[in-house]
């Protein structure tokens, strides 16, 4: 009888003489309890917005109009000067790879330390299980941290230029990627690595030749795909620190009117590079996660 | 009885699988030390500025205490970080007429008198400066070492317990301590200098100390207000970054939610509309939260709306995506079904598919607003809004390094927080 004691009150039982009155009425309330969820979380949404507009400098409804002004009076002078624009194009090629090499670099670098770090806090496959939890730990913290503002802090340090920008690149991806990678390589396949222990090999050779060739896909793409966010992350650094075509755009836009055609020539091979390269990848890690044969 | 085709394929598979596993790696290696040549990695090394990551990581940890001398009137200034407004008398200070002691511990005593100054320094010898007229002459045993920096016109000691400057016009003797001094309250708050269960009992139950209004209500203020920490401005800059974050992800997914389906093969018969919607979709996410945020800030100004808006720019192409391939992926008997009933397609749309797609959509917004709490701290950078603009002026200021430790750890916190929250929810959602 004591279980019995908070089992649903006969009254609120649907009553099963009518069962369509009542599947009509647990309907009804199930749209009540909708609606009101959602009402409540759009004048959430308003009153947010409502909040973050008295705080800004200018309002919503007389930004509106303005929206195209800045890109009709960048593209119209790009037009007026679009001869240059091929040329410049041209010019800023070099600050263009310099933001390409700093996100691969810093994708490579941050992949190795997500490796070895998602290896040491896998279960099953680390060499210290007692201290999975920190190095767990140590990616979520690695990742927290926003590149922008470590960067921010190691410009201080080191000076300018791209070794500080790859840098925080680096620490963020390997916090981000480790994650990633561990979960991936808990999903492997445990059997190769007991054979390989059973003919005495090393915990390097048990990793090297029992897991990564069945992680090495999963990775690949992974690391593909933190690449397309590193290019667009190193364009922003170069904005707010320093380096590659980030900082480029930043001294073309000061500069304002009559340096336009440079502003346009920036986007336009941004754009195009940004497109490319997740075009690529896309196709790539399409390749590699279902196979080059089935794809 | 072994096949000789089949151990020759497997054998020239084995050497490719070699040749790559070398092949790689070595191609990786290469690139690494042609990026290294061309970032002028040891350029860097020389560029550094190791007394900058010193300053840093001393701000990180510790305050410092400056006793101060104006050499013109004499006047002498004990205060935290050398700010006036947090001048009090330290009890390793002793001023008797015109000559101050400062014992810095460990054996090391400066003192200030009408001549100049001089500091005793354990294990080397005293530094005495003299300053008449103006000319500073240094008298400390030979050779100076490196620690001592010494012209006509300023002499510089740092030592371990402290440092201590001397120009023409201020003396200054620098003393570090562990810990944000008057993190919780400042001199004028009655509550500083109180221990915790001191502090617990006057917010509980103890006396008003101000009978106008209740301890714990003074007590916040006085926190919320401190003139040092700017604990209320730094906790308002993280909800901006968060409103930032959240109005951005959740008006992008009410935008994008309509539109994908526009971009849907199964939920668009026709071919242009649904290339057309998919192109946009790729040109908002091609061009970049930056080109974005710049765009909008000049039509709308600094600030977290615009902030917002940047965030729900870029999200709104990504959500299109996603959701459109989501909606691709649907079971279609369920559609058949509600179809089966004569439903119209909002019909269709509302019983059909969306009680099937909405976990799994809800579950990504949920994933992309942890990864735009990150991003908002950025934007607001950029655009000047939340705890982003904060950190960007303290770290351009390259003073305050304990505000920039302050807010670097909010940071953290937060993303942690929202994180783990996300994380629950989102468990939840696909489990049902």
């Amino acid at each position: 009888m004591a279980d019995l004691a908070f089992a649903p009150t006969p009254e609120k039982r649907p009553d099963l003489s009518q069962p369509q009155h009542a599947y009509v009425r647990m309907v009804r309330q199930k749209r009540v309890y909708g609606a009101n969820l959602l009402g409540g979380f759009l004048l959430l949404l308003a009153t947010g917005f409502h909040v973050a507009e008295t705080r800004n400098a200018g309002d919503f409804l007389s930004g509106l109009p303005m929206l195209g002004a800045f890109p009709s009076e960048v593209l119209s002078e790009g037009w007026a000067n679009r001869a240059n624009v091929p040329g410049l194009a041209l010019h800023f090629i070099p600050s263009l790879i310099e933001t390409l090499n700093i996100a691969a670099v810093s994708t490579l670098l941050g992949g190795i330390c997500a490796a070895l770090l998602a290896l040491l806090s896998t279960r099953g496959l680390a060499p210290f299980p007692r201290l999975i939890p920190v190095f767990r730990r140590t990616m979520d913290a690695l990742r927290a941290l926003p590149d922008v503002v470590i960067a921010l802090v190691l410009i201080y340090v080191l000076g300018g230029g791209p070794i500080p920008a790859v840098m925080a690149i680096a620490i963020h991806t390997s916090g981000a990627l480790g994650k990633l990678f561990s979960e991936a390589a808990e999903n492997a396949d445990l059997k190769p690595v007991e054979g390989l222990a059973s003919t005495g090999a090393r915990w390097g050779q048990r990793i090297w030749l029992g897991i990564l060739p069945q992680v090495a896909p999963n990775w690949a793409s992974y690391l593909l795909m933190r690449f397309e966010i590193n290019v667009r992350v190193s364009a922003i650094l170069g904005f707010v620190g320093q380096g590659g075509i980030g900082a480029d755009m930043k001294v073309a836009m000061q500069w304002g009117q009559g340096k336009y055609d440079e502003v346009v020539a920036i986007f336009l091979i941004l754009f195009f590079t940004i497109v490319v390269i997740d075009r690529s990848s896309d196709w790539l890690r399409t390749r590699l996660t279902k196979g080059a044969h089935h794809g | 009885m072994v096949d000789a085709t089949l151990i020759s394929t497997v054998s020239t598979a084995f050497q490719r699988r070699k040749w790559l596993a070398i092949a790689i790696p070595a191609l990786v290696l290469a690139y690494l030390f042609y990026a290294a040549a061309s970032f002028d990695v040891l350029g860097v090394a020389g560029r550094a500025r190791m007394d900058n990551a010193q300053t840093f990581l001393s701000d990180f940890w510790s305050y410092k205490v400056s006793v101060i001398r104006d050499n013109r009137d004499g006047k002498v200034l004990a205060a935290i970080d050398g700010d006036a407004r947090y001048s009090f008398a330290p009890d390793w200070v002793k001023t008797q007429n015109d000559v101050t002691q400062i014992d810095l511990g460990q054996g090391h005593l400066v003192t200030y008198d009408a001549q100049g100054a001089h500091y005793v320094v354990p294990g080397y010898g005293t530094i005495a400066i003299s300053a008449p007229g103006g000319k500073i002459t240094l008298d400390a045993p030979e050779p100076l070492p490196e620690w001592i920096s010494a012209s006509d016109t300023r002499v510089g000691v740092t030592t371990s317990a402290g440092r201590f400057i001397y120009t023409k016009s201020k003396v200054e003797t620098q003393r570090f301590f562990a810990g944000w001094e008057l993190f919780f309250f400042t001199f004028d708050s009655p509550f500083y200098g109180k221990s915790l269960p001191d502090l617990t009992a006057l917010a509980l139950w103890d006396a008003r100390l101000d009978p106008a209004q209740p301890n714990w209500e003074a007590m916040s203020h006085d926190f919320m207000t401190n003139s040092l920490w700017h604990h209320g401005d730094v906790l308002w800059a993280i909800f901006e970054t968060l409103l930032m974050a959240f109005l951005g992800t959740f008006c992008a997914a009410l935008i994008a939610l309509p539109l994908s389906f526009l971009a849907a093969s199964n939920m668009m018969p026709w071919r242009v509309p649904r290339f057309a919607m998919r192109r946009v979709f790729d040109f908002i996410r091609g061009l970049d939260a930056l080109i974005w945020t710049l765009i909008l800030v000049r039509a709308f100004g600094p600030g977290p709306m615009t902030g917002a808006l940047a965030i729900l720019m870029t999200d709104t192409g990504l959500f299109g995506k996603i959701f459109s391939e989501a909606l691709e992926n649907i079971d279609e008997k369920q559609v058949e079904g509600i179809r089966s009933t004569g439903a119209n397609a909002v019909q269709r749309a509302r019983f059909g598919v969306l009680p099937q797609v909405l976990p799994i959509l809800m579950s990504q917004v949920l994933y992309n607003f942890e990864s735009n709490t990150r991003s908002a701290t950025v934007i607001g950078a950029i655009v000047g809004g939340g705890i982003g603009l904060l950190l960007t002026q303290a770290i351009q200021t390259q003073k305050d390094w304990e505000d920039v430790a302050y807010y670097l750890i909010l940071i953290v916190l937060m993303v942690i927080v929202i994180d783990w929250l996300s994380g629950i929810i989102r468990r939840k959602l696909i489990k049902g």
